[in-house]
């Protein structure tokens, strides 16, 4: 009977198949290691937010009048109203650490070079669309960081020459910040953007279905049809979509149910620190939650420090050391671009840092090093000696991408095996 | 050494009175669950702070249930403005008059503790002192050139700067020696900081009432994640040792 | 990664508990969103039991109440009225109130605790509106040889002074009546029941 129904269903949508293709017999090297969970976990947290999102909307009330007070409604009179409403503010954090861990995964192990260039690309999308999303859900809550976090951001657009003043009156809607901004950027949070991000999401996921998943070891799993022996075929069994075009090498396993149980695991353990954070300490000490945004929005009142959210803080960083105000913002833009261009930036043939040179991975490492201390930089109370070391931290920044551009045309790399190494 | 020590803690606390709002801040050590101390904090927060503040975000039925005082009492007792028990705690002061009055928005109280923490409101409360070039005759350590009265002199007495003689370096030295009060308040220097104290437990409630119930069921939400994930992790051992 | 050979015991037992575990879980994680629904703290305490006043109410009028943003009726019967309520039980659906449109105290023929005071939720079991109070002899152009009664405006439905629904017109029910009680003489508190509350 069951059956009978599910081939009904299967004759006229292919639901299976693709759940088949996609989910279970699609195969992933079997070296993935923990740094390849974090695309699953940013998957988890996208369904976190849009469902807390929509929980929220129920009781928010887009208006300047009322949006600061509508969220205390939601923290004070909804049943677990705080819940939703920490679980969303929560998820937000969350979900810069799993897409930053994501980001730098496929830096040291080479994913986003030939042919993933485009599963990269959009990538880079999705953090850029998610920047904006974030950026327009912390104006909503319409505290003193909502408000004067809007207004520097805002003004950046002010830079642009000539039109620069006239597209910052435009985006507000208003001559200041105010309760028309709000509620275009409400619009803007809980429809357009998130529409933006889940069909990035699914692009990013089948461009990375067609090409396949990389590995710590950058060694290709799929290999050209009739290029091996029987016995180096893998043995589970994939779905035909990819062992009609290619020959799989027995370094896999099937994504069900090896790896969806890992990221099982791996979700377990994400879920204890989030669930942490949640119920004990949801401020995470003003980094999560900042403390003046506890206080409504002031137009007459600049709070003593801002800084936007802690995610923001390495371009926030980058913005500030340039001491010009237009020069500064095409930093801050050049510095997102840098990455988005990284594919072509590094002409290295071999993929993870585990065999290219000690140059690579030094590089590699800096570079992380100065992300982290910009958002230092950008995150703390301005003190003379920052400017300094942002100039630096900036100049570093970029100095990654040209030192890549430079040692990887002609880089002194280990031999790759031909297999994936136990 | 030891000579530089003591100096050193000597000329450090004037120095960084010197900077304002640098003053260092006493750590409050408040509990939410002791309820007595809520309500005593509640009964100073309503007859002292709600005469011109507002807690316009949270309705009186919710802080009386929180804090374990029945329903019909607080609104004898606690209860100054506003017609029902379920009203938002809004003060009696209209917001238009509070402003000319002090020549400046009064702030509403609601998530005060949450902008500004326990401890810079318990040492807050405690810092006004006499100075007679402000408008209302006093002034704060941690607040400099605040615009609000010392609602509380009535219970603390009126608080001044103290120097006193000591002996440094062989020579006798005029320092800081902190805030006394005059002994005019009802209450002594030790029973004016725990009221403070309570004070500041009841403000850290109403900036975040749900604190408690959040932390028990977190620990209900860790433990079960917990036991998933051993269920989780086993089974993903289990069926990993199909792969070599 | 050992060689033993596969225990499709154990398999199936941790994955039976992995997924109960788990199901418990997504129960778990649903209650807030489930919950949230539930009228807010604030609704519950705008819709909390109301006392009413009837000290002032003369024989023959009505007061109006608000509870949970509903009008209730609270009426005082003259002992005219009360005598009358035996006469057209023959032309009522319900005049034993047999449906549950009541408390159990209420399941009588003046459909009150008190028989001089009605109180009932003044809204047409039809489809909602509010039934207006004829009165004087008024009624009677709606049923013959009634003299007081509801009548509802917007599709004709007819109740008597106990809030008994005639036959043949659209409102299949009696009118409800909330539960509540005298507090004293001259108070009725609408909401809960005595000892209830």
């Amino acid at each position: 009977m069951s059956n009978k129904l599910l081939d009904w269903i299967e004759y006229r949508i292919p639901m299976m198949r693709v759940a088949k293709m996609h989910a279970m017999e699609y195969p992933a090297p079997k070296n993935m290691n923990f740094w390849y969970v974090f695309g699953f976990l940013a998957t988890i947290v996208l369904i976190n937010q849009i469902v807390t999102g929509i929980w929220l909307t129920m009781s928010f009330e887009p208006s300047a009048e009322r949006a600061f007070a509508s969220v205390e409604y939601i923290m004070r009179e909804v049943e677990y109203g705080y819940i939703l409403r920490y679980m969303h503010s929560t998820g937000a954090s969350a979900f810069f650490i799993v897409v930053y861990l994501h980001m730098f995964r496929g830096m040291i192990y080479g994913s986003y070079q030939k042919p993933r260039e485009l599963l990269w690309v959009f990538g880079m999308f999705i953090y850029l669309a998610l920047m904006a999303e974030a950026f327009m859900g912390y104006v909503l809550p319409w505290g003193q960081m909502s408000y004067w976090g809007a207004q520097v951001i805002v003004s950046l657009f002010g830079a642009i020459p000539v039109v620069g003043e006239d597209l910052v009156i435009w985006i507000q809607g208003d001559y200041v910040i105010s309760g028309a901004t709000l509620n275009r950027f409400f619009a803007l949070h809980v429809i357009a953007l998130p529409l933006v991000i889940v069909i990035l999401v699914f692009l990013h996921i089948v461009a990375l279905h067609e090409v396949g998943s990389n590995n710590p070891d950058g060694v290709e799993v799929k290999r050209k049809k009739g290029s091996l022996k029987e016995e180096e075929k893998t043995k589970w069994k994939m779905h035909e979509y990819y062992t009609n075009k290619y020959d799989i090498v027995d370094d896999v396993v099937p994504f069900f149910p090896h790896i969806v149980l890992k990221d099982l695991v791996a979700f377990t353990i994400f879920l204890l620190g989030f669930a942490y954070v949640l119920f004990f300490n949801p401020e995470m000490g003003g980094y999560f939650l900042e403390h003046p945004n506890f206080e409504h929005a002031n137009p007459l009142k600049t709070p003593e420090h801002i800084f936007p959210v802690w995610y923001f803080t390495p371009f926030y960083a980058i913005l500030k050391a340039v001491p010009d105000k237009l020069g500064g913002v095409i930093a801050m833009f050049a510095a997102i671009i840098m990455l988005v261009l990284l594919p072509w930036i590094d002409r290295g043939k071999v993929k993870s840092w585990r065999y290219r040179s000690g140059i690579h991975r030094y590089n590699l490492l800096v570079f992380a090093a100065v992300f982290v201390f910009l958002g230092y930089l950008g995150g703390t109370p301005q003190e003379p000696w920052k400017i300094t070391a942002s100039q630096i931290c900036t100049f570093l920044y970029f100095g990654f991408f040209a030192l890549l551009w430079l040692y990887s045309k002609n880089e002194k790399t280990k031999p790759l095996p031909e297999r994936i190494s136990k | 050494m030891r000579k530089l020590v003591v100096l050193l803690s000597f000329l450090l606390p004037s120095l960084v009175f010197a900077a304002g709002s640098n003053y260092p801040l006493d750590k409050a050590e408040y509990d939410l669950t002791d309820k007595a101390s809520l309500q005593r904090g509640a009964q100073i927060f309503m007859n002292y702070c709600m005469g011109c503040h507002q807690a316009q975000y949270q309705r009186y039925q919710r802080t009386f249930e929180d804090i374990g005082v029945p329903l019909e009492l607080g609104q004898e007792n606690l209860q100054f403005t506003g017609e029902k028990v379920g009203d938002y705690m809004k003060g009696a002061m209209p917001k238009a008059s509070a402003e000319k009055w002090f020549g400046t928005a009064v702030p509403d109280l609601t998530l005060v503790a949450r902008v500004r923490g326990a401890d810079w409101l318990y040492t807050y409360l405690r810092t006004f002192y006499v100075d007679d070039s402000r408008p209302f005759g006093v002034n704060n350590k941690v607040f400099p050139d605040v615009g609000m009265p010392h609602v509380l002199q009535e219970l603390q007495g009126v608080p001044y700067d103290s120097h006193e003689e000591r002996m440094i370096d062989g020579e006798m030295k005029e320092v800081y020696a902190g805030i006394k009060s005059d002994g005019s308040g009802t209450l002594s220097p030790e029973e004016y900081d725990k009221a403070v104290l309570d004070l500041v437990n009841f403000m850290v409630y109403l900036g975040e009432p749900s604190r408690l119930e959040a932390e028990s069921i977190g620990r209900w939400v860790i433990v079960f994640i917990l036991v998933f994930f051993v269920f989780a992790y086993l089974l993903k051992k289990e069926y990993w040792r199909d792969v070599h | 990664m050992s060689n033993a050979p596969v225990d499709n015991g154990r398999r199936r037992f941790l994955t039976i508990a992995t997924s109960v575990v788990g199901g418990v879980g997504v129960v778990g994680a649903a209650v807030p969103f489930i919950a949230s629904w539930n009228p807010s703290a604030k609704a519950k305490a705008a819709g909390a039991d109301v006392e009413a006043d009837i000290s002032k109410l003369e024989p023959g009028q009505m007061l109006r109440v608000e509870w949970r943003s509903k009008p209730v009726w609270i009426v005082r019967r003259t002992p005219e009225t009360l005598e009358s309520l035996a006469a057209h039980e023959d032309q009522l659906r319900d005049p034993d109130s047999e449906q549950p449109q009541q408390p159990e105290f209420a399941k009588n023929r003046y459909r009150s605790l008190k028989e001089e005071y009605l109180v009932a939720l003044g809204i047409c079991t039809h489809l909602g509106c509010s039934p207006q109070h004829l009165k004087n002899g008024a009624f009677a152009e709606q049923v013959e040889g009634v003299p007081e009664g509801f009548f509802c405006p917007c599709h004709g439905s007819k109740f008597d002074m106990a809030g008994r629904v005639f036959q043949g017109v659209p409102a299949p029910l009696n009118l409800v009546v909330p539960p509540y009680y005298y507090i004293d003489d001259n108070t009725i508190l609408i909401g809960s029941e005595e000892g209830a509350a």
